[in-house]
């Protein structure tokens, strides 16, 4: 038999194979060629030999024998006071102070100051995935958690930059991330993310990815108002091979501070193996090497925790668990740390989801340093961990474990009104500039626009011309805000003007400064105070409310709302009328259908979506055909599946009774059995049709006749019915259980078809 | 000299409004969007000034971030630097484009007799002598 599987080989390694998972390649744990999460057998031993106030070795390197990276470590990272102190402390006791309440994190971060990077490599290397977890939780250095967005698209299309833009700053992100396809549209792309935030809020801070010189010009335009791609390696060679130093990011750093721009450096494990030069050195000794530069720069946050190397950090064994130490570790130096989850580690959803909860859990100022709030496909970086698609998954998280990883759920109709509001501004500016025209068909084909693919707009060469114009006439944040006010949108430009006004004062410069309502929120106005249970951040209040909130929720008042529209057209479809009470029958062919108290009345369709009207012509046809009788009687006592048929079945002639629930839960019972054993049981309603209640019927018939019928079967292909319909199941009993009066007789109904 | 109580100042848009200025000197409240419209403001308001990122140095060493501050000072001095002299001291201090160690000295040299940028031409000078010793003066393209 050849059924398409390779033949002598386990069935299951097909399935294996068509799954996401399959595309993942695990590398084999080798040091020697950088193959490995923490503690290379070559990582050297922490030490630090201080002669007359000055570092003469560092971990185990003499300084005359420093690379670039040493020497800068050791003249810019290193207090050498509080390394006296700190290097005799051993380890283990050093990771037990990062998990110990009792041992703030002021004086965590003192003692960081006087590691080196192999003593920190160590210490946090100690840590569990639920202890690192936990000490990123005391370590953050701001109070409230927060989130940044890619906002991309494949056209670099500016009004559909806007309209992402307002959507993602609606959706709470704190900081915008664009880049572009083509070089020259980066001014477009800017400005447009620029304008699309503010018509949301002031204060969202935005940057474009690009070459440094012109992304120092965007920020000097006020065009954008951060930056975070200074990039920093572990080993000389590769820093090299980045076309830079310490030094040279050091004076770039002091550069883009001078001209007001938040500045982060990126780092993160993979690098160095991608580019070759990694030292048979641990991913995480590299990154503590990094970390102590960024530091050392006066640099105020980093960008870490895999970052582009991310699928080589999580193919290796702990390579995951080793990007979230690395974000402790930024913590722990006092960084601010938007802690990677940006670019996708794994072709699989599970691994992927798993990866996140940690820092989600424990709370980092930045949950994502990129979290893909467009349609995958318009991801110009790389497709993110979560994407468009995947931001409603993202606020489930947040929701299930009721912490703050930055976003909330908004309705329809505010998003709406934000990128309608965003695509009206950045077309007034492009039209009051003079730098491009913008049609009722572009504008109306951004508006629903999932993504790029459903937007008719400007051409990539027509989004280059409009950057040209920009060159040519300067634009800048001063020359949008004259413009927005001329057209009217004074709003828009008022929240522009919160950003004009930061410029000035620099608050936002300090470490994990974000703008939340117009004002700064840091790590110097709001630190992380947490010292455990009880104390630190926890979301309450109306912050809480949008975190339980979700587009698919239901709620009683639903359920009601819905059972009563159809309610009324039951109502004209059919009557259950009373007769009086129910006694015991005579007809020995007699099947008693026994509804719940509120069937084919306050409820009227199962969760199988059947009606009620139309459950009972099945029923009462299978039993006619099965050569029954049906009598109806409508259990008032309880509405629990198992009691009804058993009253049902001792009021039967024949002793045998169905008991239906108004979700369509199914039971065929015999008198004399105790109430949880039965026929058949039918309890996955929402998978039973009318067929199957027609046979039901049918089969009750042949018990009453004495037969031993063929079950009726309901498959169930191993379908997770749970999250789909539990929450209506459980309301809909809710009201049933309600509704039962435990002194209340069983009463006979007429049914009366009204065709 | 700065002191715990400097990060009372932060922040300092909404504390200690007074002291700052806009990139032209005028007052923070002189950028307003109406001003901006009529041109008595405009994009050299939108500037940080010297003296604001000193401030924000004193806070930062206030809030216990020497590094930061150290950044925030360095930063300072080259608020005055032309952009086109930023860039061009930028690129020098990558890899393999000085060739010699001298360009580096003079570069730092200019820094500090034209811009009194001390800590900028500290800087340069101790990536020169680091460079040196790395061998880092050879062309790389």
């Amino acid at each position: 038999m050849n059924d398409g599987s390779t033949p002598n080989r386990w069935k299951r390694y097909d399935h294996w194979d068509e799954k996401p998972l399959a595309q993942d390649r695990f590398a084999v744990e080798d040091a020697e060629h950088g193959f490995c999460a923490v503690a290379s057998p070559w990582d050297p031993a922490p030490g630090l030999v201080i002669e007359g106030g000055r570092i003469a070795a560092m971990d185990g390197k003499p300084a005359a024998d420093f690379d670039m990276i040493d020497s800068f470590i050791a003249s810019h990272h290193i207090d050498p006071e509080v390394a006296v102190e700190v290097m005799a402390i051993d380890s283990t006791d050093l990771a037990r102070r990062l998990v110990d309440i009792a041992v703030p994190r002021a004086e965590l971060v003192r003692l960081a100051t006087g590691m080196t990077p192999a003593k920190l490599a160590e210490v946090v290397g100690k840590l569990s995935a639920a202890e690192l977890t936990f000490a990123q939780s005391k370590l953050r250095a701001r109070l409230q958690p927060g989130n940044q967005a890619h906002v991309t698209n494949a056209k670099d299309d500016p009004i559909q930059m806007a309209a992402d833009a307002a959507t993602a700053a609606l959706y709470g992100f704190d900081e915008l991330e664009t880049t572009v396809r083509v070089a020259r549209n980066a001014r477009t792309c800017a400005l447009a993310l620029t304008v699309g935030a503010a018509a949301v809020r002031g204060g969202v801070l935005v940057q474009c990815s690009i070459e440094e010189a012109e992304e120092l010009r965007l920020g000097m335009a006020g065009l954008t108002s951060y930056t975070e791609t200074m990039s920093v390696y572990g080993t000389e060679d590769v820093f090299i091979d980045g076309d830079d130093t310490p030094w040279s990011k050091a004076f770039l750093t002091a550069a883009y501070t001078s001209r007001g721009l938040k500045a982060r450096c990126t780092s993160g494990a993979g690098s160095e193996v991608l580019m070759a030069f990694h030292e048979k050195k641990s991913m995480l000794y590299l990154e503590a090497r990094c970390l102590c530069v960024q530091r050392g720069m006066g640099v105020q946050g980093t960008q870490n925790g895999g970052i582009d190397g991310a699928s080589v950090a999580g193919s290796v064994p702990g390579g995951v668990k080793e990007m979230f130490a690395e974000n402790v570790m930024a913590a722990l130096l006092d960084l601010e740390c938007a802690s990677g989850n940006d670019t996708r580690h794994s072709h699989s959803d599970m691994r992927v989801a798993a990866r996140v909860l940690p820092p989600l859990l424990a709370g980092t100022d930045l949950i994502c340093s990129g979290f893909g709030s467009i349609a995958g496909y318009d991801n110009s970086f790389a497709l993110s961990s979560f994407n468009g698609s995947e931001l409603e998954e993202y606020l489930a998280l947040q929701r299930d474990y009721m912490v703050d990883g930055g976003l909330a759920h908004v309705p329809e109709d505010a998003v709406m009104a934000a990128r309608s509001s965003a695509i009206e501004a950045i077309s007034a500016v492009l039209e009051e500039l003079e730098l491009a025209t913008v049609t009722v068909a572009q504008k109306a084909s951004v508006l629903h626009a999932h993504g790029s693919q459903d937007t008719t707009t400007y051409s990539l060469g027509a989004v280059a011309a409009i950057n040209h114009a920009m060159e040519d006439k300067a634009v800048n944040l001063a020359d949008v805000i004259a413009a927005l006010h001329r057209r009217g949108f004074d709003v828009v430009a008022e929240n522009l003007l919160v950003m004009a006004r930061q410029r000035v004062a620099g608050d936002y410069l300090q470490t994990a400064a974000v703008i939340r309502g117009g004002k700064v929120v840091s790590a110097v106005n709001q630190p992380n105070d947490y010292r455990g249970p009880g104390t630190g951040y926890t979301p309450d209040g109306l912050r809480r409310d949008a975190l339980a909130r979700m587009r698919t929720q239901i709620g009683r008042p639903d359920v009601m709302a819905a059972e009563g529209r159809i309610g009324d057209e039951e109502r004209r479809a059919f009557r259950l009328v009373p007769k009086g009470t129910a006694a015991k029958g005579e007809d020995l062919r007699e099947v008693v259908i026994a509804v719940s108290p509120g069937f084919g009345a306050e409820l009227n369709k199962t969760t199988g979506e059947c009606r009620h009207s139309e459950v009972l012509r099945m029923l009462t046809q299978g039993i006619a055909e099965g050569g029954g009788t049906a009598r109806i009687v409508r259990i008032r006592h309880t509405a629990d599946t198992s009691f009804m048929g058993l009253t049902g079945a001792r009021l039967a002639g024949s002793g045998i009774a169905i008991g239906i629930q108004g979700k369509g839960t199914t039971v065929i019972q015999k008198a004399g059995l105790a109430p949880h054993t039965n026929l058949e049981l039918f309890p996955q309603a929402p998978l039973i049709t009318l067929a199957h209640y027609r046979q039901i019927g049918a089969n009750a018939a042949a018990f009453a006749r004495g037969e031993s019928p063929e079950p009726v079967v309901i498959p169930p292909y191993g379908d997770a019915l749970g999250a789909k319909f539990h929450v209506r199941t459980a309301l809909l009993y809710h009201i049933e259980a309600d509704l039962a009066d435990p002194t209340a007789e069983p009463e006979d109904l007429d049914l009366v078809f009204s065709d | 000299m700065s002191s715990p109580t400097d990060a009372d100042l932060y922040p300092v848009a909404e504390r200690r409004p007074d002291l700052l200025t806009t990139g032209t000197g005028a007052p923070l409240d002189h950028l307003t969007v109406e001003n901006l419209a009529s041109g008595s403001a405009g994009q050299a308001d939108i500037a940080i000034s010297a003296d604001a990122l000193r401030l924000q140095a004193r806070v930062a060493r206030g809030a216990g971030r020497s590094r930061l501050a150290e950044n925030f000072e360095r930063g300072a001095e080259l608020v005055a630097v032309p952009d086109a002299v930023v860039l061009e001291i930028y690129e020098l201090l990558r890899p393999g484009r000085a060739a010699s160690i001298d360009i580096l000295l003079q570069a730092a040299d200019g820094l500090r007799r034209d811009y009194g940028a001390e800590r900028i031409a500290l800087l340069v000078e101790e990536a020169a002598a680091t460079y040196l010793r790395r061998g880092l003066f050879r062309r790389r393209f």
